[in-house]
């Protein structure tokens, strides 16, 4: 495998609907944004894509990735869709980083979206819980939040994390997202507002979860000589991992922890795992992507996290999957600060999911962007704003996630020059 | 031979619009299924016959509440078995919300059901208790409808007697 590099990436502004520019005219405007950010990078140079969305239930329009394909002008270049659930722009990200380190490509294009506006909101949640198990699970009147929710009420029930920890996740995203132009819903939050707006399925409110969102993002890697003609602030694709778990929740094994190089078995002794309070997958995927990347103690060696928050409760177990801090140790994590903006590894600097939306297909390809700005040191002169800037930031790790932990990546990346 | 004054016949069936700049219009889109529950069919059937039946795996024992035709653990076929009717709340979540095709339905209750003795959960509802006295660790046993509809909503829950 050879040395893959992000040389460049562009994001539509994610709002509730986008009516006027359809999926093919949404990514041209991201793409034809990460192009103009590299004067040297056109579409000639671009050896082929890897296409993002989740629905075709969103879309109603089969093969919709061949239709952008033509609208940005790549054809007969090859191009290929992947799809899985939420992970769906995370793995678009590996399989493009995958087709540049194998040396089929030299420059790929990654680009992703969703027009989730096409429906009305519960329509939608219809449409995404048949993502669940349509058999055993969908006909009982399930869907994500509540799937979410059950995860949720466990983590409480064995580690104490409370509904107040919750909303503090909510709270730091929305705030971290008021300097984030490109965010649909940069708000001031207490924890008074996410605890008494509607209830969705207890104990999450409408705030402890993600929106619906319309939008694109498009992510070019390259192989290092190709980089090198492009950028002299290529960001290294240093760290690739991903995992799976069982559709069903109700499938969910109880075992022993799958450890990171500096965890202990004593340490867990007592803990049945991942049952449904954690996610295998996510673990996985963190231990392949540390050791590929050689980070041994994330919370020291990571500058920062853009992860996969579609609720407030699995952004806080995500932290304890990524070794961010112990198994049980999640709601206490956000409640000291540590992944505050000016905390020990700012989590979401974004904005993450709860904030800046939710596009299925574009999400993963969104917080891979913004890692880039963030390791690039340009968060400034692409958000009009410096404030979200991580000072010096080297090492950033990006984590995408489907359906209750069904799929998940997990992807670091480092600053090349 | 061309024919002239051919034109294509007029309806009555028109078009909502929501919007014409851009135009916005209603797309109606419905379909019914030939769905195969499959190998899973005798979970269904058993439903309908007042049993809740799982899955032993042929090779390692372990029990599957969850009906699976082989083990995820080894492969092997697995058997089946039926799984006591009672049992203990897992997890919970009052749903206020939900797909659009359940609204109505809200505000009820999803569990995850353990048995002793069975390593893997059910997802059912629990009905005829207070949202307030549900809690992980509640025994619960099974309920069956009396007229099956042939899906999952055929077994519910409710407290166990005590």
């Amino acid at each position: 495998m050879r040395p893959v590099y992000m040389v460049s990436g562009g994001i539509t502004k994610f709002k509730k609907a986008s009516p006027d520019k359809d999926f093919r005219y949404m990514v041209k405007e991201a793409f034809d944004y990460s192009l103009g950010d590299v004067p040297n990078l056109t579409v000639d140079t671009i050896d082929g894509s890897v296409c993002s969305y989740f629905s075709d239930h969103f879309t109603r329009q089969l093969m919709a990735g061949a239709m952008v394909q033509d609208y940005l002008g790549l054809n007969p270049k090859p191009g290929i869709r992947v799809e899985g659930g939420g992970a769906t722009g995370g793995l678009c990200l590996q399989t493009a980083w995958s087709q540049v380190a194998s040396g089929r490509m030299d420059i790929v294009a990654a680009f992703g979206f969703e027009t989730m506006s096409r429906v009305n909101t519960w329509k939608g949640n219809e449409f995404i819980a048949l993502a669940s198990d349509t058999n055993f699970d969908y006909p009982l009147g399930g869907f994500y939040t509540g799937y979410y929710a059950m995860m949720a009420q466990r983590h409480m029930y064995e580690f104490g994390t409370s509904v107040e920890q919750l909303a503090m996740v909510a709270i730091k995203n929305h705030h971290n997202a008021i300097h984030n132009p490109y965010a649909q819903s940069p708000m001031e939050l207490s924890v008074e507002d996410v605890r008494s707006s509607p209830m969705v399925a207890t104990p999450l409110t409408m705030l402890d979860i993600c929106t619906m969102s319309d939008g694109a993002a498009v992510v070019i890697l390259a192989s290092e000589d190709a980089a090198a003609k492009l950028t002299d602030r290529p960001i290294r694709i240093s760290g690739v991992g991903s995992g799976t778990d069982t559709m069903r929740l109700a499938d969910r094994s109880h075992g022993n922890v799958l450890l990171l190089p500096r965890e202990s078995e004593s340490e867990y002794k007592n803990l049945r795992w991942p049952g449904v309070h954690s996610f295998m997958g996510a673990r996985a995927a963190a231990i392949a992507a540390y050791k590929m990347a050689g980070i041994e103690d994330p919370l020291e060696q990571l500058d920062f996290v853009e992860l996969h928050d579609a609720y407030t409760s699995s952004e806080i177990q995500t932290y304890e999957d990524l070794g961010l801090c112990k198994f049980g140790e999640g709601g206490s994590f956000i409640e000291a600060g540590k992944s505050d903006l000016n905390g020990s590894v700012p989590v979401n600097p974004s904005g993450g999911l709860l904030a800046c939306g939710h596009p299925i297909g574009a999400t993963g390809l969104m917080q891979a962007i913004f890692a880039f700005w963030q390791l690039q040191g340009t968060m400034g002169s692409h958000l009009g704003d410096d404030a979200l800037q991580i000072e010096n930031a080297k090492i950033g790790a990006v984590h995408s996630h489907a359906g209750t932990g069904t799929y998940i990546t997990v992807t670091t990346m480092e600053r090349g020059f | 031979m061309v024919k002239r004054g051919f034109k294509l016949p007029e309806t009555e069936e028109g078009t909502v619009l929501f919007n014409t700049s851009p135009i916005i219009l209603k797309d109606h889109y419905e379909i019914d299924y030939i769905h195969s529950y499959a190998q899973d069919s005798p979970f269904f059937s058993g439903l309908a016959n007042g049993k809740l039946l799982g899955s032993r795996c042929t090779q390692c024992n372990i029990v599957y509440a969850t009906p699976r035709a082989h083990c995820m653990g080894d492969g092997a076929k697995t058997e089946w078995l039926e799984v006591s009717q009672k049992g203990r709340v897992h997890s919970y979540t009052n749903c206020y919300f939900g797909g659009e095709q359940f609204l109505e339905e809200t505000p009820y209750t999803l569990i995850l059901v353990e048995f002793e003795g069975v390593s893997t959960l059910l997802l059912s509802r629990l009905v005829g208790v207070a949202f307030s006295e549900i809690h992980i660790g509640m025994a619960v046993q099974a309920q069956f409808r009396r007229n099956s509809k042939f899906n999952a909503t055929d077994v519910y829950f409710v407290p166990e007697d005590s």
